[in-house]
């Protein structure tokens, strides 16, 4: 080998920004951005100091917490949070299937598309707690507030994932149910269905959970359910009962997390 | 039986994939549209059931005039013409009956396609296409787990299954190995003997449309500059068509037999690829 020839070549890989006036100009406008953002922050030490107490009964708590003491409340908000949950789930997935199926480009016309595109975009802007906290001004406390929440917020996540998926489904498939002379419906049936159906199901129970895990917040606005359990025996310094309450939640997420991924696995 | 009268397709983008096109293809006449990519072949079999939905010029299959129909005459009209595809197009996730059965879609109401309650001569009628095509044992075999040969044959059967009057075959041997191919193209082009049925096949392989079909059409940026007879394909009209090539290695098959144009054509093949 020509050695001259093989030292001389060198490569190295092209920077993602070209110029290097624009590398350096980046880099110390982050620095800039960071030193000063964290220099915005104000923090009174003092407050914190008292207040580490306070969360340490709180962290304590946990070694003893209480499920006796308050157990039919806790009982009770557990099976509304459950009720919720299952309840706002299934209204979520009856609404979504057809608002889903009006969001995608493939086959729904432009005019439905853009109607149920507008319903999902308003879904998804409006965080849960702000729509609870909507609806419990317009039907009052209690858990149906939060049901409708619910309901509301699985359509901007199922409708716009399922949509996702219809579109994403194989044209190929699509043309030849057409080209039998099948209906729109018939369409629905042969063509998308089967290919969005173990994903839909999928959603559907990963929805189930991010559900109950919503319903246990929507209580702290006063939209029903373990939340509103929870809220009290803050209000009320009750940690030990705080404690127990959440480690139930805890527990309850895990099985359902773990129950609905088993679900999902055995779909493929 | 089919009649094309200046077809012309000009898509969104402005490009021309079809000018002009007129063609008549008797009942029971099986042809190959052959052209380079983008000739406009898919183009020209799908404007016929209108998945494509032509710009101009009339499509009469026997005598109904399909490009003017509305919704729910031209799902009727479609019943008529079987479609046959290149990748297939099987629903994956159905099985097979259900695949073929989809073929009846446009027979049936949607409850009754719906929980598969299809009429029983529809059924006894699947039951002996996948006769013919070799499948009986794959009947409830979900359709992702057959391979490529396979997969067509089902394909085949549920265009059939729609009592069509023609079929529209787009590449049917494009996803399969030389031997699959031949097999396949055989099959098609005895069915529509068995069923006095008329056939309009896209087909990329030359030597493989000479051997199985009556008639050739030849397509070049969208208008025909051939039709006429397999032996008519000489040197210069496949430099007419596809442009200049060493055409000697195709040609020769034609007065070859059969078992050495296969040979020939898997060198050619090979040659391309």
């Amino acid at each position: 080998m020509n050695s001259t020839l093989t030292t001389t070549r060198t490569w190295r890989k092209k920077p993602v920004v070209e110029s290097a006036r624009m590398r350096w100009f980046l880099g110390i406008g982050v620095a800039l951005y960071l030193s000063t953002a964290i220099g915005s922050m104000e923090v009174n030490w003092s407050r914190v100091y008292e207040g580490l107490d306070r969360g340490w009964a709180f962290v304590i708590a946990f070694t003893s917490p209480d499920f006796a003491g308050r157990w039919s409340d806790i009982r009770s908000g557990l099976i509304e949070s459950l009720v919720m949950t299952v309840t706002s789930t299934a209204i979520g997935i009856l609404l979504s299937v057809p608002i889903g199926l009006g969001a995608a480009r493939n086959i729904a016309p432009r005019p439905v598309y853009l109607l149920c595109r507008g319903i999902i975009a308003v879904s998804r802007a409006l965080q849960e707690i702000i729509v609870a906290i909507l609806m419990v001004a317009i039907f009052g406390f209690g858990p149906f507030a939060g049901v409708v929440t619910l309901s509301f917020a699985t359509i901007g996540f199922l409708a716009k994932l399922l949509a996702e998926d219809i579109e994403d489904s194989s044209k190929d498939q699509l043309e030849a149910i057409r080209a039998t002379g099948a209906s729109w419906s018939q369409l629905m049936n042969y063509g998308i269905q089967p290919q969005v159906m173990p994903r839909l199901i999928g959603l559907s129970m990963y929805r189930l959970d991010i559900n109950f895990r919503e319903s246990t917040v929507l209580g702290l606005v006063g939209a029903g359910g373990i939340g509103a359990t929870l809220n009290t025996s803050f209000d009320r310094y009750e940690f030990d009962t705080a404690a127990a309450i959440i480690i139930t939640i805890i527990v309850l997420v895990m099985i359902a997390e773990y129950t609905s991924g088993l679900i999902r696995t055995r779909l493929q | 039986m089919l009649r094309l009268e200046g077809l012309t397709k000009q898509y969104k983008t402005g490009d021309l994939a079809l000018k002009n096109v007129d063609l008549e293809v008797p009942k029971g006449q099986v042809l190959a549209l052959i052209g380079p990519s983008g000739a406009g072949k898919s183009t020209l079999i799908r404007c016929i059931n209108r998945l494509v939905e032509p710009t101009s010029g009339k499509v009469y299959l026997v005598d109904e005039e399909l490009t003017s129909l509305g919704v729910g005459a031209l799902r009727r009209a479609r019943r008529k013409m079987g479609m046959i595809f290149q990748e297939y197009a099987l629903v994956e996730r159905l099985s097979v009956m259900e695949n073929v059965l989809s073929g009846r879609l446009g027979y049936v109401g949607f409850w009754s396609s719906y929980f598969r309650k299809f009429p029983k001569d529809t059924i006894d009628e699947a039951f002996r296409l996948l006769d013919r095509v070799g499948l009986s044992d794959m009947v409830d075999k979900r359709a992702d787990e057959l391979s490529g040969g396979q997969r067509q044959r089902v394909g085949i059967a549920r265009a059939l299954i729609q009592d069509p009057e023609i079929l529209l075959v787009d590449e049917p041997t494009a996803s399969l190995d030389p031997k699959t191919s031949r097999q396949i193209m055989r099959l098609i082009c005895e069915l529509c003997e068995e069923r006095q049925l008329a056939a309009i096949i896209n087909i990329h392989d030359v030597a493989l449309a000479q051997l199985f079909v009556q008639r050739i059409i030849g397509l070049q940026l969208g208008a025909v500059v051939y039709d006429g007879p397999p032996t008519g394909l000489t040197s210069d009209v496949l430099t007419e068509i596809y442009g200049a090539e060493d055409w000697e290695a195709t040609i020769r098959k034609v007065e070859d037999e059969d078992e050495e144009v296969i040979e020939s054509r898997e060198e050619h093949m090979a040659g391309l690829t």
